[in-house]
């Protein structure tokens, strides 16, 4: 049991409730609702273990369809995150990657604001793609996904500037 | 055999990802396709629990339009009483011995979702307080929705505003029917779709559920006609309905249970391969 290890649990029981008690109620135009508990699955240690990383984003989201009766759209757009998040950091950071010593809540940088903004925009696509599965709601599908991405955007930023430094 | 191994071996993060995929991509597509087939529901001690407590915090903020709500009621059904020809009468013998058809559980809500196209309620009260699926669930106002899942303490609803659901409802002037569904454009309005051509239709007409439901009883409010549409294709009324309830504010709930519902169902299906 090491710090890194606590650390990360002790972020995705806070992260949940802040989402359900907190953010699921701003219901923003009435239908747009940020969704920073996704900061688990960018915060979590880029070498970290990956079959962990897996495990704990398919219960993250499933925790929260539980709470929003909502299937099991949540888990599967966090599950695609957490898979394919090797890759966008690689897309993001290029070569310092693959030295593994990027560090996601550090100083503001384009790389950092890149990685964030692909990470958020694919999950909360897939998420709205699932959630309405209808094709006739193209547009709707669309403009709820924009939205969505710069409010939640916004708040991950907000969040991981506001409580990173006392942290240091 | 070793190639196998080695194989689950180099790929186990992929093969992990498929599986867990697979998994949660089934839930999705079960909780779109059937009714009533979901295995995650907000109905379970947990997650019942949770919105139980922060409804409790929750509640105060609402408690002057609930309040105002209820005491309209109460004074409606006094009125109802004060007017009836014989004042003598107890009201436990207001109905006599063998019809009483309808039963109704006092509930409230504690979790309300609007924002998403298939939206869910959930309900303090369950199965201990006599609550099953498919249960109607109406309050002063009007209709809510349908009784989804149970467990012990709590009960999920199918909103109104769920494109899933669809409900028998009517014309109160002209006893036309059609089905109550939703577009998932306004929590603020409804569609009544199947309304044959001959019916009159007026704006600001109302819309009650209609009697073909084993589910509700007949003649409870759902809103107002605010628009009327025709279908080219298809020689219905398509009518935009501005719902009495606010879907966005929901307080104290009545679940109606029809006593008769299963004897209704077993007829028809007795009745259906003779058809």
């Amino acid at each position: 049991m090491n710090s890194t290890f606590l650390l990360n649990i002790f972020r995705f029981v806070i992260l949940l409730a802040l989402q359900i008690v907190l953010f699921n109620n701003i219901n923003f135009l009435g239908f747009v609702n940020p969704f920073p508990y996704i900061l688990f699955i960018i915060l979590y240690p880029v070498n970290g273990n990956r079959a962990g990383l897996l495990a704990a984003s398919f219960l993250l989201g499933l925790a929260m369809d539980m709470f929003l009766n909502s299937g099991g759209v949540h888990a599967t757009a966090c599950l695609v995150l957490a898979f394919f998040r090797p890759s966008i950091f690689k897309f993001a950071f290029g070569i310092s990657y693959e030295y593994q010593t990027v560090k996601i809540a550090d100083k503001f940088s384009p790389e950092r604001f890149s990685f964030i903004l692909i990470a958020v925009l694919l999950h909360h696509m897939v998420l709205y793609l699932l959630e309405i599965f209808r094709f006739n709601f193209f547009w709707e599908i669309l403009w709820r996904t924009l939205l969505s991405t710069t409010f939640t955007l916004l708040l991950c930023f907000i969040i991981i500037y506001l409580i990173k430094p006392s942290k240091r | 055999m070793q190639q196998i191994i080695n194989f689950i071996f180099k790929n186990s993060i992929r093969l992990l990802f498929l599986l867990l995929l697979i998994t949660s991509l089934t839930l999705t597509i079960q909780s779109h396709s059937y009714h009533r087939s979901q295995f995650v529901s907000s109905a379970n001690d947990v997650t019942g629990g949770v919105y139980q407590r922060i409804n409790n915090v929750k509640e105060y903020f609402h408690l002057r339009t609930q309040n105002d709500e209820l005491a309209k009621e109460n004074a409606y059904l006094k009125q109802l009483l004060y007017n009836k020809p014989d004042t003598v009468i107890a009201s436990t013998e207001l109905i006599p011995r063998g019809y009483e058809d309808i039963k109704v559980i006092q509930s409230k809500v504690i979790k309300n979702s609007f924002n998403v196209p298939e939206n869910y309620l959930t309900l303090n009260s369950g199965s201990k307080d006599g609550i099953k699926p498919d249960m109607g669930v109406v309050n002063s106002l009007g209709i809510v929705g349908i009784v989804e899942k149970t467990s012990k303490n709590f009960a999920t609803v199918q909103s109104i505003l769920n494109v899933k659901s669809q409900i028998n409802a009517k014309i109160k002037k002209s006893n036309h029917f059609g089905s109550l569904i939703w577009n998932a454009k306004n929590v603020g309005y409804a569609q009544l779709i199947d309304v044959p051509r001959l019916a009159s239709v007026r704006k600001g007409d109302t819309i009650v559920t209609g009697g073909r439901s084993v589910i509700f009883p007949e003649n409870i409010p759902i809103g107002k006609i605010d628009k009327i549409f025709i279908d080219k294709a298809t020689n219905y009324y398509t009518i935009n309905i501005r719902l009495f309830n606010d879907m966005t504010n929901l307080g104290h709930v009545y679940v109606i249970e029809n006593v008769k519902r299963k004897e209704i169902i077993k007829l028809e299906e007795e009745t259906k391969p003779d058809e």
